[in-house]
């Protein structure tokens, strides 16, 4: 047929469904809602934090200004989410790895009931746990940890004669974000295309060797990303911290000593009830740091992964 | 390099199910064999039996033998690891790792088998390859692209180069053309006519031009029916096979009438 010139057929509009509507409504009220409330709580933190931004050193708890009032309480939660994740995220690993990857059927469906098990325990038995059994159990270790070990500055001592020391934070905190690392990336782990595995297997990898080039490359943005949740949950940890902990106010490495530093979770909850007016201010202030410090993990996460996008397998 | 297979009366069982039954052939080196018939007749459960991948399924296992020049396959003190760096694979869909660049998705297997290579050994040895597997003047200004930016055949190819970058003696392929366009089946059937000079070539095909085109021997396997184990019916001279075959079901299969 000769090539004729088309008429141009005015564009019709196309017909809307209502299920459509409706379903594009709803998913962006939902995307809304949450942008709403991030925001909400932003400016609520912003609002009630003013007035202690603005006040005089002198008018702050501890008469020395709201940064060096904050600045312990921030140490104290970076160092103990530090170290906690530093635990907890080799060991979620391995256990994925573990569960996905070596143990028999049985074995690893059990085992993954367990751990997820270990998520849905309350943050104030991990606490109670912590201050009866687990500080107890510090002081011998921590003893010959000063004494052999003394010249690392984590383990100078003298060690804590309670053992509620930030040791035992950093372990109960590891122990309570374990399994939220754990699941996660065991799911990535677990969908690892086969064929991608074969192909390890098929060059002459051992099993090990097949993990290391086609699982845990495949599952890395899982374990970026599960490792962030589970900071994010550290850092916002606050009975646990609250009831194990014993403060004294110090910013130091030292993570057996009875001199330890606050987080700020979990002196908000130990102050809020007795404070009033510009200590209550100051407080929020300190929630604002935290929601801060929050907010820029996650984003820091997400640069990370973007940034080995094309090597993802996404494509 | 490139080395004669000779398998005898070989059973591959999945736990109890008798999945092929009785396999004896003889594999030369430096030749292509086709391995043919209806889908679900076990050819490429026996191709991957081969270099010791079936095993990797729980409960598999195989009855028999499988001699690669004096070397007993299944004996008992062989590792299935060392099996498969001999006995190279490529297969059915395209599967570089797709966290890896394309340098060192062909780099892979070397840096297994030997932990310290110099980086200008391994630069000459992914070159070598990439020449080998027709993909080097392709990939050459982008060696540290993600390999899953090729295209299809690319990628088919690249799977070839690294599979082909640890010097292995026999090279299985399971239906490696079956996700590719003409264009590019044509380039791998190009890149098995020059390789089969220095590899023992072994591919399983659902495409019987394709097996004509490429192949010296051809093995024709089938069921007897359905929940029976796949069996080699026969194995012949590729131009035998596919002129006057021996046996009726082969020459039913080879003109179509059935499968």
């Amino acid at each position: 047929m000769p090539a004729t010139e088309q008429p141009v057929r005015p564009r019709t509009k196309v017909r809307q469904r209502p299920g459509d509507r409706i379903f594009a409504g709803l998913s962006t009220g939902a995307g809304v809602l949450i942008l709403t409330v991030l925001g909400g709580v932003a400016a609520f933190l912003l609002i009630e934090a003013w007035p202690a931004i603005i006040a005089p050193a002198d008018e702050i708890p501890g008469g020395e200004g709201l940064v060096l009032y904050i600045w312990p309480l921030l140490f104290g939660t970076l160092l103990s989410a530090f170290f906690a994740l530093l635990i907890a995220a080799p060991l979620a690993v391995s256990i994925a790895l573990f569960i996905t990857h070596y143990a028999p059927r049985r074995l690893s469906q059990a085992l993954g009931y367990m751990i997820d098990l270990l998520a849905a325990i309350p943050s104030i038995i991990y606490g109670l746990w912590g201050f009866f059994v687990l500080a107890p159990a510090t002081l011998g270790p921590t003893t010959w940890l000063t004494e052999y070990l003394g010249f690392i500055p984590l383990f100078e001592g003298p060690p804590s004669a309670t053992g509620r020391t930030m040791l035992v934070a950093v372990m109960v905190l590891a122990v309570m974000i374990l399994p939220i690392i754990s699941a996660v990336v065991r799911e990535a782990f677990r969908q690892t295309p086969r064929l991608h595995e074969e192909a390890a297997l098929a060059i002459g990898a051992t099993r090990w060797e097949m993990l290391r080039m086609a699982v845990l490359p495949f599952g890395r943005s899982a374990i970026i990303g599960a490792s962030m949740l589970g900071l994010g949950r550290a850092l916002g940890e606050t009975m646990a911290v609250a009831i194990v902990l014993s403060v004294s106010g110090g910013v130091t490495f030292n993570l057996i000593s009875s001199g330890n530093p606050s987080t700020i979770a979990a002196n908000i909850a130990l102050k809020f009830p007795e404070s009033t007016g510009l200590d209550i201010n100051a407080l929020i202030a300190s929630g604002l740091v935290l929601f801060a410090v929050t907010l820029g993990v996650n984003m820091l996460a997400r640069t990370i992964i973007n940034r080995r996008r094309e090597f993802s397998g996404a494509n | 390099m490139a080395k004669r297979i000779e398998v005898k009366d070989l059973d591959i069982y999945y736990d109890k199910f008798l999945a092929v039954q009785g396999v004896s052939m003889t594999i030369e080196p430096r030749s292509v064999t086709a391995l043919i018939g209806p889908s679900g007749c076990g050819k490429s459960t026996f191709l991957r039996s081969l270099n010791r991948m079936h095993e990797l399924v729980p409960h598999a296992r195989v009855e028999g033998t499988v001699v690669m020049d004096d070397q007993d396959l299944y004996g008992p003190n062989v590792d299935p690891v060392g099996v498969r760096r001999q006995i190279g694979m490529v297969f059915q869909r395209p599967n570089p790792f797709p966290t890896m660049s394309i340098y060192d998705n062909v780099a892979a297997g070397l840096r297994l088998n030997n932990a310290r290579i110099s980086k200008s050994d391994l630069d000459a040895l992914v070159e070598r390859s990439l020449r080998a597997a027709n993909l080097w003047s392709e990939v050459k200004d982008r060696l540290n692209k993600p390999g899953s930016g090729l295209s299809g055949g690319q990628q088919q190819r690249l799977c070839i180069a690294r599979a082909i970058a640890v010097q292995p003696d026999v090279l299985l392929m399971d239906e490696p053309c079956s996700a590719l366009d003409p264009i590019s089946t044509q380039a791998i059937e190009d890149l098995i006519n020059e390789l089969k000079t220095e590899y023992t070539i072994v591919i399983v095909t659902h495409n019987m031009q394709q097996a004509a085109r490429v192949s010296d021997t051809t093995g024709f396997f089938n069921l007897q029916g359905v929940g029976q184990p796949g069996q080699l019916v026969e194995i012949d001279d590729t131009t035998k096979i596919f002129s006057t075959p021996s046996n009726q079901a082969t020459e039913d299969y080879i003109s179509g009438r059935f499968g």
